[in-house]
């Protein structure tokens, strides 16, 4: 029975594919079993919508006249510094980048209202920027300061490139201390007072094709509202880590680096976010498309929030310190419940990752598939999998001896 | 008939220094509950309280702090959630103290109670996309 997707594609060409979310799987495979739901489904559509820090994008903002050499010099996007170490007018805008002015934790919990994140989901918007630059002036590019206002629509290019994104798996935050504790996982309560988990589970993308075997380098995604492609493994890229019986990674795994034209993006799918005390971020929305080309394929994305374990790691010690102990394994099931037991504990739980919004993606994504509008990719080359032997490497500081 | 409403009181400068509250047990019999208070002598105040007693002594109540130069407002006024901001993650339900915000478990969006607000705002910067906003 196996399918190509090239035979998907002249499906979805014909507009005859069968598509289904990756929660709908769930049900399908259960009535039907997994033989007969590969033979009728083409394709399963997942979604995620997260704070994803290793977000930004490259924009070329076009020459003044007289021209000036932004590489090298310092510039601001709305007071947001961006990276100007690359060419003359090619700057980059990091997500997590806050103003040089900002308190930051100097009042602690710093608030973070506004950082490069922010000015990303602005720009998508269609909403002017103010770019103030300074240059050291050359013979070619005289010029060393300008101050203009920028917009999307008259940039050459505006490039969201993500280079970790769509953690395949994470941890559950919780606080054994006794004060609050202000992390990228939200305000954690003294005592055990509550725990913060941060994934789409059983629509997760990676969660869905756990060993890689359709999404690969070259996937073609749904990508903050628009398209967009996976370029490369992410950084922190893990496939050794830790697995169950299922296949599904119990830890932090695999990651992508994704890119696409922010061009054709929507702000709704690419929102600035604070973290209270911690820092300025991007929620990314993303979505990846399953071809059903096997019933082991199926199978991987018929998986549901019960089969999937986090483990529950304390931020206020074992976190910061980097100490690998960890307070127990927790279903995703039991974080959706509402509560989880921790040291014999009911601890309350929260999420930092949209569920509602990654079913929203799924289902956008599922559309465009239906309609035709959206053709699957063959990959170009794969993932590195378990057997690459690819880990995340801790740093191993060296003293510097001249 | 017995009422009890959550209410925000705003004071004049001029009114910070009088003993409104007490006059609302003693004149007409009502009971309170602080729910937040800001009030410095000389400046606008704001009080948020829980009032109960009797319809008809809740009403003439009501009536003497308006007469009073009080402004009054309904509680759920104040913490407010914009709806085109909430990505609705649930970063705010553990940090609520009151349990006002809770998960719809069949679309797991995160409704918020705003009779249940005690408007404490530890949501508003503890929310991601900055979707709770405190009014006053």
């Amino acid at each position: 029975m196996a399918k190509t997707i090239a035979e998907i594609n002249e499906k979805i060409r014909k507009g005859k594919a069968v598509v289904v979310t990756a929660e709908d799987v769930i049900g399908i495979a259960k009535e039907e079993g997994t033989r007969r739901a590969a033979q009728e489904i083409d394709v399963v559509t997942t979604g995620t919508f997260g704070p994803m820090c290793s977000s930004g994008a490259f924009l070329n903002i076009g020459h003044s006249k007289p021209r000036i050499k932004l590489g090298g010099g310092k510039v601001y996007l709305n007071d947001i510094p961006v990276y100007t170490g690359i060419a003359a007018v090619d700057v980059f805008l990091g997500a997590t980048a806050i103003p040089d002015d900002d308190p930051r934790n100097k009042f602690y919990p710093g608030e973070f209202n506004y950082g490069g994140g922010h000015v990303i989901q602005e720009l998508v918007a269609g909403k002017d920027i103010v770019l103030t630059a300074a240059a050291y002036g050359t013979d070619c590019y005289p010029r060393k300061k300008l101050e203009t206002l920028i917009n999307i629509k008259d940039i050459n290019e505006a490039i969201l490139f993500d280079v970790r994104n769509a953690y395949q798996n994470y941890n559950v935050a919780v606080n054994v201390s006794e004060k609050v504790r202000y992390t990228y996982m939200g305000v954690l309560k003294p005592k055990l007072g509550n725990a913060n988990y941060s994934t789409a589970g059983q629509l997760s993308p990676l969660f869905n094709d756990p060993y890689y075997k359709t999404i690969g380098v070259g996937t073609k995604i749904f990508l903050g509202g628009g398209i967009g492609y996976i370029a490369w493994h992410g950084t922190q890229h893990n496939p050794a880590a830790l697995r169950g019986d299922n296949g599904v990674p119990r830890r932090g795994a695999a990651t992508l680096a994704v890119i696409g034209d922010l061009k054709q993006m929507k702000p709704e799918w690419l929102v600035g976010t604070s973290m209270l005390g911690y820092g300025c971020t991007l929620t990314v929305g993303i979505g990846v498309p399953i071809p059903i080309l096997s019933e082991e394929i199926l199978r991987y994305t018929a998986v549901t929030d019960a089969d999937i374990l986090a483990p529950i790691v304390d931020y206020s010690e074992a976190y910061p310190q980097r100490e690998p102990d960890i307070l127990g394994e927790v279903s995703y099931a039991e974080l959706k419940s509402g509560s989880i037991k921790v040291q014999g504990k009911d601890v309350p739980t929260g999420s930092m990752s949209s569920y509602p919004k990654a079913v929203e993606i799924a289902n956008i994504l599922k559309k465009w598939i239906e309609k035709g509008e959206f053709l699957l990719t063959e990959a170009v080359a794969p993932l590195p999998g378990v057997e690459s032997g690819l880990t995340s490497k801790p740093l191993k500081e060296r003293p510097i001896v001249e | 008939m017995n009422v009890s409403r959550r209410i925000v009181l705003h004071f004049p400068p001029n009114m910070t220094g009088q003993p409104v509250v007490s006059r609302l047990v003693k004149d007409f019999g009502l009971t309170f509950n602080i729910l937040r208070a800001s009030i410095s002598p000389g400046q606008e105040g704001l009080l948020v309280l829980e009032l109960s007693g009797e319809q008809k002594n809740y009403d003439k109540g009501v009536k003497y702090l308006t007469e009073a130069g009080i402004e009054i407002q309904s509680l759920s006024q104040d913490v407010v959630r914009d709806e085109s901001k909430c990505t609705h993650c649930g970063a705010c339900i553990t940090v609520c103290p009151a349990d006002a915000f809770s998960v719809e478990p069949r679309t797991r969006k995160v409704l918020f109670d705003h009779n249940k607000c005690v408007v404490c705002g530890l949501c508003v910067k503890a929310c991601p996309p900055r979707a709770m906003l405190l009014y006053f």
